[in-house]
């Protein structure tokens, strides 16, 4: 059986209120029933709801019931603690589902500027147990849309919502969910796209293993807005946690009857599959996935037709990111007007963020639609470590690019990002510090998108090794006047020609450090130097006056590059020296310069 | 070469009916070849002209859907995978003696794996461990200042606490 605490405000208008009457009945009905044993009551300060008072919280579940009286008692009992159902009628509800996040974690710096409406249960319930989702208003949302709305109202309320794709491109989900619900049927596919490839984005990954239900019951209801009976989650092999978590969901959703044949005793059907990836990232693009769940390579396909109208098994398929699953639910309950409000004029909602890089508080967060980058680096991020100097901030991963200071005010909404010169992307966002370089930079995404190219067309396959080809000599000091001019061309002619998103958005790292970073690509073929001091091909070593003679460079130098006496200044050979930096490392007294 | 068990064939064999008979049954290949990856650690040819023969694909089409993609192995890995650094610093340090030495104690080239399965020898770009150089990677973990002799000795310890299972 479930064991409860109840927790009585017990601030001075509850009192008041009688909250302690009630505090005395609850005591004797719970003994009277007999379930004094798994039942605590708790009571707490001031929730500063003095207008709703008395105040009684149930928790697990978070049922607030307000205005509470003598007579509620026996209901509260029998209905809640025994039965286990919250009590509509007392619940206070003018709060959001993204609210609940606060109760349990507080307005810390970190959180106060996050809103959590995808993650709203991501750390308050247990994931694997699907009561934990159905108390936090669970499948009510799907309940409502079976018994309530037809399937155009609900694809009418998706689009008043202004949802857009979270996956990347940013197409209105609402609009997508209409062109799928036109096409004839029967048979019809909705996929979830769980296959995140960009190095350092694990937002889908941490959606799925902290509330797996909310993507499912967003999946579910697609189906029933567009005429659809299947679904199917294509997720990455190498997600074994979350897989293990929609496996427990799935089945616990279908043992109460919320997938399968006839969902909540309606008419509609549906059900759920995942299917694993293997490894590619060009599987995220929608229709190189379809073709691996096909069981084929997954290598894309030019576009028209839109998955839309040929898809799946070349049937009519509605593809959406988990975090655009996530947000249905909550659209469908708290409703299109309010998720609206939130945002920018073409960006609604929130956007979740895997921070990453030279920030303080690495992790995921979710902002509203319209927040700054800089309230986004310095307040939730919590700035950069170590009295270091901000560079640029990095998002969309290897089809984004390097946003530099004096974007910094730049609003997070699709338009404003593109217009600063990168992209949203799936919400990878590094932050970069004087340390880094940006050539360096560049060169990591493209090497990363160069390995994933699948080689289908030409402009990605080649173009963007010999783009990779160049930025290599460039970081080992052997670049070319009219190297940046040669990346800019080839740069924006992969763009053009490519049949995919990977090749259209590959050289965008290149292209966005150029725009912004140009001094520093001057600088690498011009005066082979890198003042970050990353590509070590371009340093020198040198040992200053500083040098107490202690050896300890000398000790860890591979090539032997590095002579002296103990007790007296070392030197090191130039002609020897492999430029690896270990000396540097090695020196405590700070006696060793690179540049 | 290691044997191929006719009892893992058939659990593959056994795995393929449940799809059987289902709408778009050729579309499980890939959930197929990743139980046959968990069965035999890679694909063996053998477990893709099982697969060819049960699910009526051809086998070079089943071939070219597995080069696809990162996460199988076509060949077979050992317990313990040697990435020998051949950068620059471990070069200069004697990283050609210690790959040699490998190669001899072992008796395979690069990229191959022992017959009993224990070792799979591999090259890699620079480790950032040039301070150690020369160094290995086995598995997850770096091994520095090495030479000949010691190279030996760790190969006879991986063997040992291999033996002792
Ligand atoms: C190379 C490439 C990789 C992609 N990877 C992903 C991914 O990992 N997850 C995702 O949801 N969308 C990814 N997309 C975008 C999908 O093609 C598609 O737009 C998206 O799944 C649609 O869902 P949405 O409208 O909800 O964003 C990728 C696109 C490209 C070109």
């Amino acid at each position: 059986m479930e064991k409860y605490v109840i927790t009585l405000c017990d601030g001075t208008t509850c009192i008041q209120k009688k909250s302690r009457e009630i505090r005395t009945a609850l005591e004797a009905e719970i003994q009277k029933a007999g379930i004094a044993d798994r039942v605590a009551i708790h009571l707490s300060g001031c929730l500063g709801m003095c207008a709703k008072g008395p105040i009684v919280i149930v928790n697990p579940g978070y049922s607030m019931y307000g205005n509470v009286t003598i007579n509620d008692v026996p209901e509260i009992v029998q209905e809640h603690l025994i039965k286990g159902r919250p009590i509509a009628r007392l619940t206070i509800d003018e709060d959001h589902l993204y609210n609940r996040f606060f109760r349990v974690f507080g307005d810390a710096d970190f959180f106060g500027k996050q809103m959590r409406i995808t993650l709203r249960n991501c750390g308050i319930i247990d994931p694997e147990n699907i009561d934990d989702y159905l108390a936090l208003r669970g499948y009510e949302a799907l309940a409502k849309v079976l018994t309530d709305m037809t399937p155009q109202k609900v694809v009418e309320t998706v689009k008043k919502s202004g949802l857009r794709g979270r996956g990347g491109a940013g197409f209105p989900t609402g609009v997508k969910w209409e062109l799928t619900a036109k096409e004839p049927g029967p048979e019809k596919y909705v996929i979830c796209n769980a296959d995140e490839g960009d190095p350092g984005a694990f937002m889908d990954r941490s959606a799925i293993e902290g509330d797996p239900h909310t993507v499912i019951e967003g999946m579910i209801i697609g189906g029933f807005a567009i005429g659809s009976n299947k679904g199917i989650i294509y997720i990455r092999a190498e997600y074994p946690l979350a897989i293990k978590r929609l496996e427990k969901a799935l089945a616990d959703a279908r043992k109460n009857g919320m997938l399968g044949d006839k969902i909540l005793g309606s008419d509609f059907s549906f059900d759920i599959e995942i299917r694993l990836g293997a490894g590619a990232f060009v599987c995220g693009e929608e229709t190189a996935l379809i073709h691996s769940i096909e069981g084929a390579r997954g290598m894309p396909r030019p576009r028209p037709p839109f998955p839309a109208q040929s898809g799946l098994f070349n049937k009519p398929t509605l593809i959406n990111n988990v975090e655009t699953w996530a947000n249905i639910p909550v659209i469908i309950l708290d409703g299109a007007d309010w998720f609206s409000s939130i945002g920018t004029a073409t960006s609604k909602g929130t956007k979740v963020f895997a921070l990453a890089g030279k920030i303080k508080n690495t992790g995921l967060v979710e902002v509203p639609m319209g927040t700054t980058l800089r309230e986004i680096v310095f307040n939730v991020g919590g700035g950069i470590p170590n009295g270091k100097k901000f560079k640029a901030v990095q998002t969309g991963g290897p089809s984004g690019g390097c946003l530099p200071e004096k974007y910094l005010e730049t609003q997070i909404d699709y338009e404003s990002l593109a217009a600063a010169g990168s992209i949203m992307g799936s919400g990878g966002m590094i932050v970069i510090d004087e340390d880094s370089c940006m050539v360096n930079m560049a060169r990591f995404f493209l090497e990363f998108t160069q390995d994933e190219s699948c080689g289908r067309c030409t402009p990605c396959r080649e173009g963007t090794k010999r783009m990779l080809e160049i930025l290599t000599r460039i970081s080992e000091g052997q670049g070319q006047p009219g190297d940046i001019e040669k990346l800019e061309r080839l740069g924006n002619m992969i763009k053009k020609s490519s049949l995919c998103g990977l090749g259209q958005s590959a050289p965008n790292p290149v292209l966005s450090t150029i725009k912004n970073f140009r001094e520093e690509y001057e600088e690498h073929i011009h005066q082979h130097k890198c003042r970050a001091g990353v590509c070590t091909s371009l340093l020198t070593f040198e040992i200053l006056d500083s040098c107490v003679g202690c050896g300890a460079c000398k000790k860890v130098c591979p090539s032997e590059a590095i002579s002296g006496k103990r007790k007296e200044k070392h030197a090191i050979d130039p002609q020897k020296c492999i430029h690896c930096g270990q000396c540097f490392m090695a020196c405590k007294f700070g006696a060793i310069r690179k540049g | 070469m290691i044997d191929i068990q006719p009892e893992k064939l058939g659990e593959l064999r056994q795995f393929i009916t449940q799809f059987q008979g289902k709408p778009y049954f050729e579309s499980n290949l890939i959930a197929v070849l990743h139980k046959a990856q968990a069965l035999f650690g890679y694909l063996p040819r053998e477990a893709m002209d099982t697969i060819a023969e049960a699910m009526n694909i051809p086998t070079a089409h089943i071939w070219g859907v597995a080069t696809f993609y990162h996460y199988f192995n076509l060949k077979p890995i050992g317990k313990f995978v040697i990435s020998v650094c051949l950068g620059t610093a471990c070069y200069v340090k004697g990283a050609q003696e210690v790959l040699d030495t490998l190669r001899n104690e072992l008796h395979i080239k690069v990229g191959e794996t022992t017959p009993d399965m224990l070792f799979t020898l591999q090259e890699a770009r620079c480790l950032g461990a040039c301070g150690i150089a020369p160094v290995i990677m086995i598995n997850d973990k770096i091994y520095g200042e090495l030479n000949s002799k010691k190279v030996v000795d760790l190969i006879n310890q991986m063997r040992k606490s291999a033996a002792k299972g």
